[in-house]
Parts: structure tokens; C-alpha cells; sequence
């Protein structure tokens, strides 16, 4: 397992180096001249412009520019940003936090919900509960999410006035409503997949054997179908909760909340090169990680799968 | 224990119960003719509601891509805003937006370029999934260890944020952004194509380790003719399924990165840029936003049934 | 786990102690499964009974009915679509397809058990063997985890699993196929049942293997006089261990014998045809005979004798008339206990 893991920790880094590469190279073809874009109309003072044009390597080639980026990144130095001269690291430490808290309310709502619905379409396959998660899961996956967040945000928070509109001034509140609306889709994807998943499971030949044991439909269920349908759903979890972490570019985005998306986009806007690149890094660390989690993971669920 | 007792364990699987017993050369007093997967599939498909609804609206939708003055006489252009935000009328059935434009006819024209742009990705992201998935299953060895991880990395970079920065750098001479439909066609295939490479890898891998490629390889077969004649043919269900799902997918994408302001703009119409321009006014009124959005939907749930009902169709397992 | 299942701890009522009729009694049994194609008729009015101590081999080719058969009895069947439209299925003289459900759950696995064919599918992944042993005696005892598990081991020792106890928390996976077999058997043995079926326990194991396995469940059987239904399409794997056999056909059992004279003299032309598809020594550079056609689809049996188109001995009366099954006699008209056979010429098959 431990080598397993190392060998994994390798595999991971040509994958970090390679996507920030391509992000890095991306942002550059941006092209525009990103010491003008600071000063908008007015003229950049030349002794300003040589400054920022050493600071940042920009007449340097490409690799050599990522070779410095690279450089500092080992060191934990994520640059800084051009608007504003803030250390990226700062401005990640600030919104990682707000994503973590609608990452989290949107989890635990397509877990909990998300599972259970799956589980008891799957196990009456036909009936009326599972053409009712059927359509339901179809109907949220059909609904583009800014169409869901823009709705949702005025019927529940403007004209009901249930839930806070935007922003992140009334604590957890402030976040559910995002929250719940982040989590839908892949609550609907969890949903079919623990449905197929059970369905698929119920009709195995260990079922056939655990029946012939004379065993409870309960149990036969509880035990051992749920231990199997389970892996398949846990694993798309911990997938899913990689790219939650990441940030949510539009959910964020209509909600005003100053996290790891809204930031990427913000950075994208003004095209502030280094910060977006800083974002992008986080972003492919934590989905880099979290696809490791995921594997180890189902290692731990089924017992057929050894890492050596 | 082969046949009976399949069917119980798996009910209704036609050619499970009956191709036991009776495949493959039914003995002479069997009427029925053996039939293939396929037309065991197609047989299955038209009787499938969920078949007969997705496809029927698809091709409604389709048609109305291709001729879209059909089905709206009203010029999507005329806008008067004198009119703006009226409620459906019988002169208007989906109403006027904020600048007094016809929603209806906006909507039918829009099918063109959302049809258009989720067509013409999907496509342009099959055929790069196809030839790399498949390079990769067959090889193996290092060629699908360095496009393994090719996959990874483009999968790496988020969606959005792939397809905002590759459609900021669609400039013209001025600096200007000019991304369009040329712009999010690129975004939507060069960002769209991964998880169907995987598939394809798999199954190709699946497929070539089968005992009937074994055999054909015994038998002297060439590279090509086992990756072409006996490999894709095995791999092609599963790409096609996810092709059909992602393509909803991609046509409600397109809508977000005209939400987003980066994808296409006026005075193009696509859905994405009629939503955008509804969700100004959304609080006084909501139909402008209705109609497209519901367009979207619809389009994406059909691509999705229909998606799902080839696969349980193509996939006697999962009856 | 319900309450019901703790009860099943207090002793079953043995109002049936004195119960002198056969261990197990099947009547008249009929199984259909209703797919697209139409009613597929698995089971066609198949009668057997298996005393303690008994071993009936139950013969026949895929689709004979023989591991519906099995199935129906323990309860075990998908219905819908499976059905049973008719007939009984006596288990002391009780018919277990008119008791409740949860009657019913008592028997399955304490009184009848079953042993399947493919080990590894038959096996939960993702459990341990000793959780899985452990099973039985939680469910239908009510033992605590930790007696489960010594008695798991108790069990894979009996079963000659090597080092059972360093074994008891592995997978199913992580054993060989005779040993995964052994498991099964372990597990049908677990609460010392009166009736064991076996559906085609050794098809899926090697030759070498096959035989180990069946000497264990063959010696088990006699250690705990339990009545066996072993249900398989090898004539080799019968021949050893069985007392008698019903030889099946297209849902219907076409021949029923004491298992030696069955091979002597077949008074059926499908079992005379099995007996000499079966490859010998003393033949050896002769073609070897072979059925012709197919077994029928189910859905659409044939009219009359369902064999009648394979049959090389067919009139025209095979083609209008289902044969009975006729008690067979020596050519003088003595009796030979045991004996039947569904053909209308069974007199031409035997003496002729």
C-alpha cells in the first residue's frame, strides 16, 4: 500500500507540472499586454513598466517564465497578483474558506439525500418512488445551474425572502441556499448511479445464495446488497467533492460569494495572469488528490482490489 | 444450469431466454429466425416510449434548426421597444423580451445555433476520443501511458476556466474578443472529449483481450484490420451512449458561457444568449427567461433518454 | 434482525417427530416464466421424492428444468417472472408453497439448503468466509459475532479447509475454486439440514478437484443422513455417489431409475442417447455418438412427446400424444421397483 501510494504521489506530479503548463501557456496566449491592462487608458510610467516586466519575467520565453513560476511554487511562493500586488497566497487562504462552506453544505445534501433516494428507487425498480426519482434527477440535471441559482435565488430569496439573496453577511445561512443549489446536479447523478447500482447488485448470485440462507429481505438488503452498490457511489463522492472544493465559477458567481470561482473569474476578467494561474494550481492539486483518495478508497470498500 | 434458470435471474432478457435453449440454429420446426443483437436492439427501441418521445422531439428539434421559418414567421430581429416585456398573446405565443423583441421566434431560430454548436462539438470531441482512446487501448504500453496521462492533464484544468481562457485568447487585431461560435465550438471540443477517450480506451482494452480478437490475431489478422473490423465495432456502444448524453450536456454549456459574457453574443441568437439577456429583467418578468431555458432543458432531457434507452437497449445486462 | 429471527432460536415445534412419509415429496410441479417471447414453460408436472439418507441424482441438459426445479423448492425463484401454476412441494408432508413467507425463511437454510454451481459469484465479494459462515448461526440462532465466528471455523475445519483459522477473515476471492466450493458447502452444512441440493456442485472446478469435493459432500451426507438432490449433466459425477436418478426432458422427468440399472439398461431413448454420447475407452477410433438437434425452446415445446424430434425411434403417435410416465417391467411383466420411463415404446427400449 505504501509504495502503492508513493508510486501514485509520482504519477501525480507530471500531472500537476503538465495542467498548470498548459493554464500557464493558455494565459499567455491571452495575449494583451498585461502591464497595460493595469493602467487601462493611461499610460504606464517606463519606469514602472521595466520594473514589473523583471519582476514578473516577461521577456523571457514561455518555459523559462514557467521554470521561474515553478520555482517559487516548490517553495510555497504562489506569486503575486498583478491588480493590487497581493500575495496569492493570501487571496487563496481568504477564499478557500467560503468554497470549503458551500463545497460542504452541497456534499452533505447529495450524500444524504442524493443516496437515499437512489437506494429506495433501486430496490423497487418500476414502482412509483422510481419513476418519481427518475424524472426528478432528469429534470435538475436539465436545468442548466445558472438557469437553477438564478431562479432559485429570486423566487426563494428576493420574493419569498427566505433565504438571504447574496453575499456572506448572515453566517451558515448565507450559504445554504448555494449550498443546495451546487449540490443538485451531482445529487441527481449520485441518485441514478446508486439506483442503477443497487438494481444491478440485486439481481447477482450472492443475492440468490443469501436468499437461499433463509436470510431477512433486511438483511439481504442492509448487508449485503448495500456493501456492494455502496462502492461504486462512494467513490463518485469523493470524485465529486474534488471538484466541489475547486470552487463553483457560476454558483459563486450569482451568489456573490468570494470564493475560490468567483476569484478565477475575477481573474480571468481582468486578466491577472498570475493569479489565475495561482487558482488553477489549487485547483488541479485538489482534484489531483482527491482522484488519489478516491482510488485508496476503493481499495478500502471492495477487498478484490490490492494495491501493491 | 444455463437457460431456465437465466431467466429468472435475469428477467426478460430476450435473447438470453430464448438464445440458450434455441441459438443458434434453431432446430428446423422454430419459426422464429435467430435474430442479431442489433435488431434485437432496434426491435426493442421502437417499442420503448422513452425511445419514441426522446427521438421524436429531437427530431422536432432538429427541423427546426434546419428550417426554422417553418415554424416562426416573425423576424427574430424586429425588435420594438414599444413592446418590450409584454406577456404571450396570440400575436406573440412566447411574448417579448426586455427590448421588445418576439420571444417565439427568437427561440425557433436559436435552436439553430444551440443544435449547431452541442452537433458539431460532440462530434469534433467523439472523433479525438475515438482516435486516441482507441490508439491508446490497443497499444498500451508506453503510446497509452503518455496519453493516459495526456487525458489527465487536459482533465485537470476545470471546465469553465479551460473554456473562458481558450475563448479570451479568440482575439482580433484590436484586442478585442471575438470568440463567437467559432470560439466555443473550439472550447466545447477541446475540453469535451475526455471522459469518452477513457471509455473508448477501456472497452478497446476490454475488447482486444476478448478470445474472438485472440482468434483473429491467430489467424493472421493485420493491426488495422483488428483495430477497425473487430475492436471498434465492440467499443463504439459506449462512446455512442456517452456521446448522446454529453451532447445535452454541451448545449446546456454553451448557455453558461453566454451567461458567463464570454460565449456567444449578439446579434447571433443562440438560447444562452437569449437567457443571458432575460436574467436583466428577471424580476419583473420570467417568461423571456421560460422559454429558452425550457428549450434548454427539453433538448438536454431528450439527449439524455434517448441516450439512456440505446444504452439498455444495446446492453442485455442492464434488462 | 427481527424478532421473528431470535424466536427461530427456541427449538422448532416438532409436531412432526413421528412423521413417517418421504424427507421431501415434490408433486405435479409446474414452472412457467413469462418473458417477451411468450410463456416459457421451464417445468412441466415433475414428481420426486428424496428420503433421509438419500441421494437422488437429478439428470439432464441445460434448460431441462432440473435447477428450476431445485430452485422452486428452496424458494428461491424471481416471481414475477417466474410462476407456479400448479402442483405441491412436500416437505414433511408439509407443503412449504402455501406457507407464509416467514415459514417458510425457517426452513431455507436450517432445513433445506443449497449448494450453487459457480462459488465465486455465489460468495459476497465484499464479506469474509467467516462472516459469511457466521451468518447462518446470527440469523437463525441468534449467536453473538464472536461464537459465529469460532463456529465458522469449526465449520471450515470440517469441510478440510487448511488453516481455517488463519483463513476465517479472508475473501472469497482470495481462495482457490475447490476450496471456495468447500466454503459453499461448509455454508449449506452449517445447521446440519435434513436436505442438501446441489446444483451442479463440480461443474465449474477441475477434474482432480471435482472428485475431492464430491467424496466430502458424498461423506458428509452419510455422516449426518441427510437426504441429497444432486442436480447435474455429468453422467460420470452420478454414477458414484447417487441412489437414483430422474433423467429430465424439456420440464418433464422422461426416465426414473436405481442408478445402476439406469446405466445397464435405459428404457428411454434420450437416456440411451446420453449413455452413448458418453466417450470409452473400449470404442476408442469410433465416432462418437451425438444427440441430433437441439433441445427444444421452451416456449414453444413440441407437440406429443417433447423429444419426438430428436428421437430416433419417433412414430406418429410420439408427435400427437404426451407419453406418461409407465412403470417399466421386465419382458415376463415382473416389477422393477423404481423404475419408469415416459416413452410410449419403452418396451422396445429396454428389450429390444
Amino acid at each position: 500500500m505504501g509504495r502503492y501510494v508513493a508510486r501514485r504521489l509520482l504519477q501525480m506530479l507530471p500531472v500537476i507540472i503538465g495542467t498548470t503548463f498548459l493554464v500557464f501557456a493558455l494565459v499567455t496566449a491571452m495575449g494583451g499586454d498585461p502591464v497595460q491592462n493595469l493602467y487601462g487608458e493611461r499610460p504606464v510610467p517606463e519606469g514602472i513598466r521595466a520594473a514589473l516586466t523583471a519582476q514578473y519575467h516577461l521577456d523571457d520565453p514561455l518555459p523559462i517564465r514557467y521554470g521561474y513560476y515553478l520555482a517559487g511554487l516548490v517553495q510555497g511562493d504562489f506569486g503575486t497578483s498583478l491588480s493590487g500586488s497581493r500575495p496569492i497566497s493570501e487571496m487563496i487562504a481568504d477564499a478557500w474558506p467560503e468554497t470549503l462552506r458551500i463545497a460542504g453544505i452541497a456534499f452533505a445534501f447529495e450524500m444524504v439525500i442524493g443516496v437515499a433516494a437512489g437506494v429506495m428507487a433501486g430496490m423497487r425498480r418500476g414502482k412509483f418512488l422510481d419513476n418519481l426519482v427518475l424524472l426528478s434527477t432528469l429534470t435538475v440535471i436539465a436545468i442548466p445551474i445558472f438557469v437553477l441559482g438564478q431562479v432559485s435565488q429570486i423566487f426563494l430569496g428576493v420574493k419569498a425572502g427566505i433565504f438571504p439573496v447574496s453575499g456572506t453577511n448572515e453566517g451558515f445561512y448565507s450559504y445554504l441556499l448555494p449550498g443546495l443549489v451546487l449540490g443538485s446536479v451531482s445529487l441527481a447523478y449520485i441518485a441514478r448511479l446508486a439506483r442503477a447500482s443497487v438494481a444491478e447488485n440485486l439481481r447477482m448470485d450472492y443475492v440468490r445464495t443469501a436468499k437461499a440462507k433463509g436470510l431477512s429481505p433486511s438483511r439481504i438488503t442492509g448487508i449485503h446488497v448495500l456493501r456492494n452498490s455502496l462502492i461504486p457511489v462512494v467513490t463518485y463522492l469523493g470524485a465529486d467533492l474534488g471538484s466541489l472544493m475547486g470552487g463553483a465559477i457560476v454558483t459563486e458567481r450569482i451568489f456573490n460569494i468570494p470564493g475560490v470561482g468567483y476569484n478565477l473569474f475575477k481573474a480571468i476578467q481582468i486578466e491577472d495572469g498570475p493569479a489565475l494561474v495561482g487558482f488553477v494550481t489549487l485547483l488541479v492539486v485538489v482534484y489531483v488528490v482527491m482522484a488519489l483518495v478516491v482510488d485508496l478508497l476503493y481499495a478500502v470498500l471492495d477487498p478484490r482490489i490490492r494495491y501493491a | 444450469m444455463r437457460d431456465a434458470t437465466k431467466t429468472s435471474v435475469a428477467p426478460g432478457s430476450a435473447d438470453e431466454a430464448t438464445a440458450e435453449p434455441a441459438a443458434p440454429a434453431a432446430p428446423v420446426r422454430d419459426a422464429a429466425k435467430p435474430r442479431s443483437l442489433l435488431q434485437d436492439a432496434v426491435r426493442d427501441l421502437v417499442r420503448k416510449p422513452l425511445f419514441l418521445v426522446s427521438s421524436g422531439i429531437i427530431l422536432v428539434l432538429v427541423v427546426m434548426a434546419a428550417f426554422p421559418t417553418l415554424f416562426a414567421s416573425a423576424d427574430p430581429q424586429l425588435c420594438e421597444l414599444g413592446r418590450s416585456l409584454q406577456k404571450p398573446s396570440a400575436d406573440a405565443w412566447f411574448g417579448y423580451d426586455a427590448r421588445g423583441c418576439d420571444v417565439y421566434a427568437r427561440t425557433i431560430h436559436g435552436a439553430r445555433t444551440s443544435i449547431t454548436v452541442g452537433v458539431l462539438a460532440t462530434l469534433g470531441s467523439a472523433v479525438i476520443a475515438l482516435l486516441l482512446g482507441l490508439i491508446s487501448g490497443f497499444y498500451g504500453r508506453w503510446i497509452d501511458a503518455v496519453i493516459s496521462r495526456g487525458i489527465d492533464i487536459v482533465m485537470g484544468i476545470p471546465f469553465l476556466v479551460g473554456a473562458i481562457v481558450i475563448l479570451n485568447s479568440f482575439r482580433d487585431e484590436d484586442g478585442f474578443r471575438i470568440g463567437g461560435i467559432w470560439g466555443v465550438l473550439t472550447a466545447l471540443t477541446v475540453l469535451g472529449w475526455m471522459s469518452m477517450a477513457r471509455i473508448m480506451r477501456s472497452t478497446a482494452m476490454q475488447t482486444k483481450q476478448s478470445d474472438y480478437v485472440t482468434a483473429a490475431r491467430s489467424l493472421g489478422a493485420s493491426t488495422g484490420r483488428l483495430m477497425f473490423r473487430h475492436v471498434l465495432p465492440n467499443a463504439l456502444t459506449p462512446l455512442i451512449v456517452l456521446a448522446t448524453i454529453s451532447l445535452g450536456v454541451i448545449i446546456s454549456a454553451e448557455a453558461t458561457l453566454s451567461f458567463l459574457g464570454v460565449g456567444i453574443q449578439e446579434p447571433t441568437i443562440s438560447w444562452g444568449v437569449m437567457i443571458n439577456q432575460s436574467l436583466g429583467r428577471i424580476r419583473e418578468s420570467l417568461h423571456p427567461l421560460l422559454f429558452p431555458a425550457g428549450f434548454v432543458s427539453i433538448t438536454v432531457l431528450a439527449f439524455i433518454m434517448l441516450g439512456d434507452a440505446v444504452r439498455d437497449a444495446l446492453d442485455p445486462k442492464l434488462r | 434482525m427481527t424478532t421473528m429471527e431470535k424466536t427461530a432460536n427456541v427449538p422448532a415445534p416438532r409436531s412432526d417427530e413421528d412423521y413417517q412419509g418421504p424427507l421431501l415429496e415434490v408433486r405435479d410441479l409446474h414452472v412457467e416464466f413469462h418473458t417477451r417471447e411468450g410463456v416459457a414453460k421451464a417445468v412441466n408436472g415433475v414428481n420426486y421424492t428424496v428420503d433421509a439418507g438419500e441421494t437422488l441424482a437429478v439428470l439432464g441438459e441445460s434448460g431441462s428444468g432440473k435447477s428450476v426445479t431445485a430452485q422452486a423448492i428452496m424458494g428461491i425463484l424471481d416471481m414475477p417472472p417466474g410462476r407456479i401454476p400448479q402442483g405441491e412441494i412436500l416437505f414433511r408432508g408439509q407443503d412449504m408453497l402455501t406457507m407464509p413467507e416467514n415459514e417458510r425463511r425457517k426452513i431455507r437454510g436450517r432445513k433445506v439448503a443449497m449448494i450453487f454451481q459457480d462459488a465465486l459469484s455465489s460468495l459476497n465479494p465484499v464479506l469474509t468466509v467467516g462472516y459469511q459462515l457466521g451468518e447462518m448461526f446470527r440469523a437463525h440462532l441468534g449467536m453473538s459475532k464472536k461464537d459465529a465466528k469460532l463456529k465458522a471455523i469449526e465449520l471450515m475445519d470440517r469441510v478440510r479447509i487448511p488453516a481455517a483459522k488463519e483463513r476465517v477473515n479472508d475473501y472469497p476471492h482470495q481462495f482457490s475454486g475447490g476450496m471456495r466450493q468447500r466454503i459453499m458447502i461448509a455454508m449449506a452444512l452449517a445447521l446440519e439440514p435434513d436436505l442438501i441440493i446441489a446444483d451442479e456442485p463440480t461443474t465449474a472446478l477441475d477434474v482432480t478437484v471435482q472428485a475431492q469435493v464430491m467424496d466430502l459432500l458424498a461423506e458428509l451426507q452419510r455422516e449426518y443422513n441427510m437426504g441429497l438432490i444432486l442436480i447435474t449433466h455429468d453422467l460420470g459425477v452420478v454414477a458414484d455417489v447417487a441412489d437414483k436418478i430422474a433423467v429430465m426432458y424439456a420440464g418433464r422427468i422422461v426416465e426414473t431409475a436405481p442408478v445402476h440399472e439406469l446405466y445397464s439398461r435405459p428404457s428411454h431413448p434420450y437416456t440411451r442417447g446420453l449413455l452413448d454420447s458418453i466417450p470409452r475407452l473400449d470404442q476408442k477410433g469410433q465416432e462418437l455418438y451425438a444427440i441430433k438437434g437441439l433441445p427444444p425452446n421452451l416456449t414453444r415445446i413440441p407437440a406429443g412427446c417433447a423429444f419426438n424430434p430428436r428421437c430416433p425411434k419417433a412414430q406418429d403417435i410420439c408427435a400427437t400424444d404426451i407419453p406418461l410416465l409407465h412403470p417399466v417391467t421386465e419382458r415376463d411383466g415382473t416389477d422393477l421397483p423404481g423404475r419408469g420411463s415416459a416413452c410410449h415404446f419403452w418396451k422396445e427400449t429396454i428389450h429390444g
